[in-house]
């Protein structure tokens, strides 16, 4: 099976349209920075403290949102993550360390005290402990109550109704009968879970707190890492073609980029470590289609010296077209279903891809290649009145093999 | 030609077995294999559930110590020497970044005595330089090189006691290691794989459990203005004046004035653990180590009838009268719980943190939220890959398999080598994987479209192959190597989470080229060798 047998679209001719919608992409996406403030940093790189906690029902927001008001100095925002869900997201910004670790500890007795019933304060909650803790508090009951089990089965029992609860059930249990089902949980045992223990009706999924140094630091290292990762690249394709193609890669990984922080700040998308991760990908799927390109571009320059640059370009990006289709749907295939099938915690992940993946090949084409040309046009004005011999883009191929 | 084949296929097939072996060892049944496969490939916290927290030490604790102690001496040595002096103060550096401005300043020295003075601290005090500010006062400043040593010596006592303590509590698989540069971070990097209540591990870890047993010299007075007015406004020489901690319901404070040398220290512990008083309320009671004992059996003889105040962390826990001479144990009353009492048992038990310690990050992740991101990352992986492998065998034909067993043995060597190297798979790992499966895919149709286009040309199917392979093999390296290259960058300059994307993919990459090439080549010559006459391919 062939899609493109063989193309001759003329590509370069049709450049404004997309240079231009790049550029007004780019536009929007700063002026949307420039109005927000830069960027919406996560808490990984802004300093904060955030704690996503799974209600059994819908989350009583207001509810949340008073009693943390009354105990935490700051302020406090209680989030729904993704619409309908049982989910909230509880954060705040402090600024030193010690408020954080204070306001963490709060958040956590909060919740505790106000949805947990005062006749149960003093049961262990078992949605929120793990199987060690259980397994402590069950052990002398278990025997009163007539459970007779090694310390071995007694481990494997505990660790089965958590793993049931943890995988089967996302982590929180409406009521003690749900673990009848569980292997060795029989009536004793539930009841003396019932004596015991007590079910809150929420379960705390994540945390995180960062202080404010930390995520300063942080964010500062990402943005040099991946410059210092721009420059190596940049010095091996000049190497490797001309400088002028490592420059042109370099740009079309940059517009990448800013599009893609861009848009991320007009769809008010949070930028987290994990964001960085994608950016990344990003860059490195970006670069392997331009250095695709460039390398048919170079490889035809020593065929065909007596043709015309823009020509030749557009042979070149014809020949590798059906490759780039290919590759570029099967990638935006991959990461289409992470985005739909990976859950909350790799959403931004796979969007920053989503977005990534359409731009970046799209500016192999469309930016990374009229570069060469428009740079090849301005040499040959500057030195118009002896214009012989093979344009130079011909010369350096010949020197870089 | 068939030899060559022959030789590619058994290199081709060792590496596989290297491998299998890597991920999965020798498994006899069903449950060792998953054991194993849980066992070689080490998930992240972020994938498995667990907390992740990074301390800092607060060295400027140990520096202002440290400067205690030696203005406690200096006075001494001060005093038998005859050199008079009005006042000998330190300064007081609040952050990490301040300790090395520690300093102590002594006023008021007579000019006769510069000479007396200056032997003095180069005899006695040789970890800090003298410096004269006029011609009474002086400085002393700590010496860089012993700076650098304190430092270092307070984060490694603290990562000492640190791991003391969770392994008092008895969790699994902790990561305890310095992060950083020791003289300059002082970063402490814990890493707890499930464990049950963060908050209450972190108070733990962050107890000072500094424990003094001292003699009470006056008191109780309710309050410090009280204790102050009664002495004339200055205490007497070396006292302090310490709150008791608040019991359930009092409202009244009390104060009292109690020495600054302690008669037992924590370090005279031999043991601490929980018990109940008569009155069945919790304490943590604690027997003294054989010198501990001996002082303190010598001191309460010779203090029948005189408090002695138990101070942990500078608070006064209880300040009972000594009854009679007790030999080596005590007990710590008012704790609210069992709980209370078994982790104050606990970090007595594993010894006092020589500084502060400040929590800077904390990331955990919820054992049901790591279950969820496994099912649900796996469910995307399975999904994408199974999208890739239809569509290359839909779009290929025959030579699609090639790519497929390619690709699936790209991903086996990437994992193995995870498990070879001992590397953990973090999420950001997993972009990694991505990218590298991306590109996977990326060499197998530069190279199939090359070869398509040969044959176009009209070449032979034998020369097409030989013709695709070299020519798309230049443009692999090309792409592969700009992004190892930069994958060194980010390695050398990015934290955590970025290093791990650039090694995984990194690995997958190398990986890559010796799969998309070379095993890749291999089965197509192998399948061209075993057809008599070549005249067609399906690709």
């Amino acid at each position: 099976m062939e899609i493109f047998k063989q193309t001759n679209f003329d590509f370069l001719g049709k450049k404004w349209p997309f240079i231009i919608a790049s550029l007004v992409l780019t536009a929007a996406g700063f002026a949307s920075l420039g109005i927000k403030g830069g960027p919406r940093y996560g808490i990984d790189f802004r300093g904060g403290a955030i704690m996503d906690v799974k209600f059994a029902g819908p989350p009583p927001d207001a509810r949340i949102r008073s009693a943390l008001s009354r105990n935490i100095k700051g302020d406090i925002t209680v989030q729904n993550v993704g619409g309908a869900s049982s989910e909230v997201l509880i954060g705040t910004e402090l600024r030193s360390d010690q408020e954080l670790a204070a306001a963490r500890s709060a958040m956590t007795q909060t919740l505790e005290t106000t949805f947990i019933p005062p006749q149960d304060r003093g049961k262990l909650d078992f949605n929120n402990s793990g199987a060690q803790a259980l397994a402590d508090r069950l052990r002398d009951p278990l025997l009163r109550n007539g459970v007779a089990l090694s310390d071995e089965q007694l481990q494997d029992l505990v660790g089965r109704m958590v793993t049931y609860r943890d995988h089967d059930q996302s982590g929180l249990l409406t009521g003690f009968d749900q673990l009848s089902g569980v292997r060795g949980a029989n009536s004793q045992v539930i009841a003396t879970l019932k004596q015991e223990c007590t079910l809150a009706p929420f379960t705390v999924k994540r945390v995180e707190v960062v202080g404010p140094k930390v995520g300063g630091e942080l964010r500062w290292q990402a943005v040099k890492a991946t410059l210092y990762a721009l420059a190596g690249m940049l010095v091996y394709i000049a190497f490797r073609f001309e400088w002028i193609y490592g420059a042109a890669a370099v740009i079309a990984v940059f517009h990448d980029t800013l599009i893609t922080i861009g848009l991320f700040s007009l769809l008010n998308k949070e930028i987290s470590l994990t964001v960085i991760a994608a950016l990344l990908t990003l860059v490195g799927y970006s670069m392997n289609d331009t250095i695709v390109v460039f390398d048919r571009i170079r490889e035809n320059l020593k065929i065909i010296r007596r043709e015309k640059l823009d020509v030749l370009i557009n042979r070149s990006i014809n020949q590798t077209l059906s490759r780039t289709i290919l590759t570029s749907g099967l990638t935006f295939l991959t990461v289409l279903a992470l985005f739909l099938f990976g859950g909350e915690v790799l959403h931004g992940f796979a969007l920053a891809l989503v977005i990534g993946i359409i731009i970046g090949t799209y500016s192999s084409i469309f930016i990374a290649s009229p570069i060469l040309v428009f740079w090849q046009d301005l040499m040959e004005q500057r030195k118009k009145p002896s214009s012989v011999g093979p344009p130079p883009a011909v010369q350096a191929a010949r020197r870089g093999r | 030609m068939t030899k060559g084949v022959r030789t590619r296929a058994i290199i081709i097939l060792g590496i596989l077995l290297l491998v299998v072996y890597g991920i999965i060892g020798f498994p006899r049944n069903q449950e060792e294999l998953l054991a194993n496969l849980q066992k070689n490939i080490h998930l992240g916290l972020d994938l498995k559930g667990g907390s992740h927290l990074v301390l800092q030490v607060q060295v400027q604790d140990a520096a202002k110590a440290e400067a205690d102690r030696t203005i406690e001496t200096l006075k001494d040595d001060m005093r038998k020497r005859n050199i008079d002096y009005a006042s000998i103060d330190r300064n007081d550096p609040s952050t990490v970044e301040q300790t090395d401005s520690i300093q102590i300043n002594i006023h008021g020295v007579p000019a006769a005595k510069t000479n007396d003075l200056r032997d003095l601290a180069t005899g006695s005090f040789s970890s800090w330089t003298l410096t004269p500010i006029n011609s009474s006062d002086y400085r002393l400043n700590m010496k860089p090189s012993e700076m650098i040593s304190l430092k270092k010596d307070t984060v490694t006592r603290s990562i000492q006691t640190i791991e003391n303590r969770i392994n008092g509590l008895g969790l699994t698989e902790p990561t305890i290691q310095q992060r950083g540069r020791a003289e300059a971070d002082y970063e402490i990097l814990v890493q707890l794989p499930g464990v049950d209540d963060p908050a209450r591990v972190k108070q733990i870890m962050q107890a000072a459990a500094l424990l003094e047993l001292s003699e009470v010299k006056d008191g109780p007075f309710t309050s410090e203005d009280q204790a102050l007015a009664k002495h004339g406004g200055v205490l007497p020489l070396n006292t302090k004046l310490i709150k008791m901690a608040p019991r359930g319901g009092e409202q009244s404070e009390s104060w009292f004035l109690v020495s600054r040398t302690p008669v037992i220290t924590g370090r005279d512990l031999r043991s601490a653990k929980p018990s109940r008083d008569q009155m069945n309320k919790w304490e943590t009671a604690f027997t003294l180590n054989k010198d501990g004992a001996r002082r303190f059996a010598r001191y309460t003889e010779a203090n029948v009838g005189n408090r002695l105040a138990i101070v942990l962390d500078n608070r006064i826990m209880s300040a009972p009268v000594i009854k009679s001479r007790i030999e080596d144990s005590g007990v710590i009353e008012g704790m609210s719980g069992q709980q209370e009492a078994s982790d104050l048992a606990l970090v007595l038990n594993a010894g006092s943190l020589p500084a502060g310690i400040v929590y800077e990050e904390e990331r955990t992740v919820g054992p049901s939220l790591g279950a969820d991101s496994i099912r649900e990352g796996l469910t995307a992986g399975a999904a994408g890959l199974l999208a890739v492998i239809i569509a290359m065998l839909v779009y290929y034909k025959k030579a699609g398999i090639n790519a497929v067993l390619a690709l699936v043995l790209n991903a086996l060597i990437l994992m193995a080598a995870l498990s070879y190297f001992d590397a953990v798979l973090t999420l950001p790992g997993i972009a990694g994987v991505i990218l590298t499966i991306g590109m996977a895919v990326d060499s197998n149709v530069l190279i199939f479209e090359r070869i398509r286009e040969e044959l176009r040309a009209g070449k032979g199917v034998v020369a097409a192959v030989e013709t695709g392979f070299s020519k798309a093999f230049l443009t692999i390296i090309d792409t592969h190597v700009t992004t190892i290259v930069s994958c060194a960058f980010l390695f050398m300059f990015g934290t955590g989470p970025v290093k791990g994307f650039a090694v995984t993919l990194v690995i997958g990459l190398v990986a890559n080229v010796f799969t998309a090439v070379f095993v890749s080549r291999t089965m197509f010559d192998w399948s061209l060798n075993r057809q008599r006459q070549v005249t067609s391919l399906s690709i």
